[in-house]
């Protein structure tokens, strides 16, 4: 009876464990630490100016960041700049239709976008932008092939060439850096972990806190177990 | 003091059957002594229910069920309502904690032989309020509005869209509309906090009801009542559930928090089984999704709809799928006549049973993880065959539990 009590625990945890990725090429693992201010911060700010122009935060308000260690002044001196109040949704300043117009599609607010892409996803996609004539705007990404953003960074990071390399299994693609941008490329991985974090953070503006109460949750139930288990003793020891 | 509380109990009494309800129920239930592991799950199902009336009271007040509001009001209850994530994460973390407990309380009077006579009824309610609860976790699955919970109920109404002759009407009815849109959303919510609820509440009131006039079966599968002390009437091997029982439970509820709020604090996403990721994307009526695949506790259903591939004996192959899905729930219903073995517990039931339930375990976990899967000729193929094994577990019952070589069951309890 034991045997199979246990063979099902385990059995119950089987499906928990994997997240595939289907995009052709490996992902590189995005370093997240939403616990690191200064980086959230750099994050945050290099969102505001690269990002919320054609995407928005539309469920996220300007004043939650203060979580993150900023004052409601600094909040409207380096994040706010379209004249919205601090406690104002971070909205994008396209219009909707002229999005359309320009991309074909409305940018996705990008909220919630690291809960359903993921980090490593996100990072990886931001680092894979590539040269390439045949697309519309004249950038192609090896994580979304024919995505309709341009590349935004291409300043910061300079302009990468699509490499193919012919080995037995097949083709494998990959990148090389073409034209130096601003950033060195140690720098621009470095920029774009704090983006990535920052998403990662406006997915879940919670989750510090969420953490911290669940390990005073968890010693609670220690003790409550430590009390209930010894109730139950005394009750049962004249059972049997 | 006491004389007080006393006076008040008797005036009570006097107009409410408090004492006699409290002693039927509680103080003067006999239990069997002997219950093991297995049989905590009832009363923390009774705890989940709990959880989920409570937190979809506060979930109620800021959510908004209109197709265009509803995403952002959900996003509006994580960031900006006061422990809104808390409340959230606890609704969403207990419907899947749900399903759990509830698999595992079916499992047990499975073991146990819980649904043989004089237990039928209740084994029948119990199964009504599975039913029930299928219907809440999926009509409160389509209430985020994001892209599974779309696209997931486009599979499940056109599933009504298959039946013959009235589908085609039945599925607009429905849905109030010839497509998923803002006016079944608005349905949707209001059967799943009011409608669902209501009924679902009956049926557990009614559910305890029976079993308190059954008494509990216990892991042995033998009557406490078939033995009782001729003085007192009372069963010699009963203990009231109040106090031992209750003070037991409250350890197992213990037990089963720490794993309940190391997920909602921990890993509310549970990996992507409990919240899936694909939910977080707001529902896009353009866009159909790679891959749409409904949340864990639906996989093994979703497997057996999508198992059938052609169509035989004049019926479509969809409508195979529905008839299937739909069987693979109803027929645990007629479990207790298709168990002829002379013992009630596995631990008296032969090797044939024991073989027959471990596969049919097995078929469900496979079924489980094949319905999160996109379809391949290998994954269908394996469908299909635990699909068989599912439904011979039941069909072939009749036959193997008659010749199966059992164990004498003992007089009294063996613990």
């Amino acid at each position: 009876m034991k045997k199979i009590t246990i063979a099902i625990l385990i059995l119950c945890m089987a499906p928990f464990s994997i997240f595939a990725a289907e995009s052709g090429i490996a992902l590189e693992r995005a370093p997240v630490d939403i616990t690191d201010n200064a980086s959230l911060k750099r994050g945050a700010e290099s969102f505001v100016n690269y990002c919320l122009t054609c995407h928005g935060a539309s469920y996220m308000r300007y004043n939650r960041h203060r979580d993150i260690g900023y004052t409601n002044e600094e909040i409207l001196d380096k994040l706010v700049f379209t004249g919205q109040k601090v406690g104002d949704l971070m909205e994008s300043a396209m219009r909707k239709k002229e999005a359309e117009e320009w991309f074909g599609v409305v940018p996705p607010d990008l909220s919630v976008i690291a809960r359903s892409r993921g980090a490593d996803w996100l990072y990886t996609y931001l680092k894979a932008f590539y040269r390439d004539d045949s697309t519309a705007t004249g950038w192609n990404n090896l994580v979304f092939d024919r995505a309709a953003m341009p590349h935004v960074l291409y300043q910061l990071q300079g302009e990468q060439k699509l490499v193919v390399k012919k080995t037995d299994k097949g083709e494998e693609k990959g990148l090389s850096l073409e034209k130096n941008g601003e950033l060195n490329s140690s720098d621009y991985d470095k920029f774009v972990a704090d983006l990535v974090n920052y998403l990662v953070y406006l997915g879940e503006p919670h989750a510090n806190a969420r953490k911290k109460l669940g390990v005073e949750v968890m010693i609670f139930l220690l003790g409550m177990l430590i009390l209930s288990y010894a109730l139950k003793k005394e009750y049962w020891k004249d059972i049997h | 003091m006491s004389n007080l509380f006393n006076s008040m109990i008797e005036w009570i009494d006097k107009r409410f059957p408090l004492t006699s309800n409290w002693k039927a129920h509680l103080s003067e239930y006999y239990a069997p002594k002997n219950f093991n592991f297995w049989y905590f799950f009832g009363s923390l199902a009774l705890l989940v229910l709990v959880n989920q009336l409570l937190t979809g009271i506060f979930l109620t007040m800021n959510y908004k069920p209109d197709a265009s509001q509803a995403f952002a009001s959900v996003e509006y209850i994580m960031r900006d309502v006061d422990y809104g994530w808390l409340i959230r994460y606890m609704h969403s973390t207990g419907a899947s904690m749900f399903f759990v407990v509830v698999y595992l309380h079916m499992f047990r009077g499975m073991m146990y032989g819980s649904y043989r006579k004089p237990r039928e009824l209740l084994w029948i309610i119990g199964m009504a309020i599975f039913f029930v609860l299928m219907s809440l976790a999926f009509t409160g699955y389509i209430l985020p509005w994001g892209q599974m919970s779309y696209w997931g109920a486009q599979v499940i109404v056109s599933m009504f869209g298959a039946i013959p002759v009235i589908g085609d009407t039945l599925q607009q009815w429905l849905l109030g509309d010839f497509t998923l849109s803002d006016a079944a959303l608005n349905r949707f919510f209001a059967y799943h906090v009011v409608t669902l609820p209501l009924i679902l509440l009956v049926l557990v009131f009614v559910h305890i009801l029976a079993l308190h006039e059954t008494g509990s079966n216990n892991p042995d599968g033998i009557e406490i009542k078939d033995n009782k002390n001729p003085q007192t009437g009372i069963p010699v091997d009963g203990i009231p559930f109040h106090p031992y029982y209750t003070v037991k439970d409250i350890v197992g509820v213990v037990v089963f928090l720490f794993v309940f709020c190391g997920i909602i604090f921990f890993a509310p996403e549970m990996g992507g089984y409990f919240l899936e990721y694909n939910n977080f994307i707001p529902a896009n009526t353009l866009q159909t999704p790679d891959h749409i695949a409904p949340v864990w506790y639906f996989t093994p259903y979703y497997s057996m709809l999508r198992a059938v591939t052609v169509n035989f004996l004049g019926i479509d192959a969809k409508l195979w799928g529905v008839i299937l899905m739909a069987g693979s729930v109803v027929i645990f219903c007629f479990l207790p006549w298709l168990d002829r073995s002379p013992v009630k517990s596995i631990r008296y039931k032969g090797p044939l049973f024991k073989t027959a339930l471990a596969l049919f375990v097995v078929s469900f976990f496979v079924l489980g993880w094949l319905g999160t899967k996109s379809p391949t000729p290998m994954y269908t193929l394996l469908a299909q065959i635990f699909t068989v094994i599912y439904f011979a577990f039941f069909i072939l019952m009749p036959w193997y539990s008659k010749i199966d070589k059992t164990k004498p069951e003992p007089k009294r309890l063996k613990e």
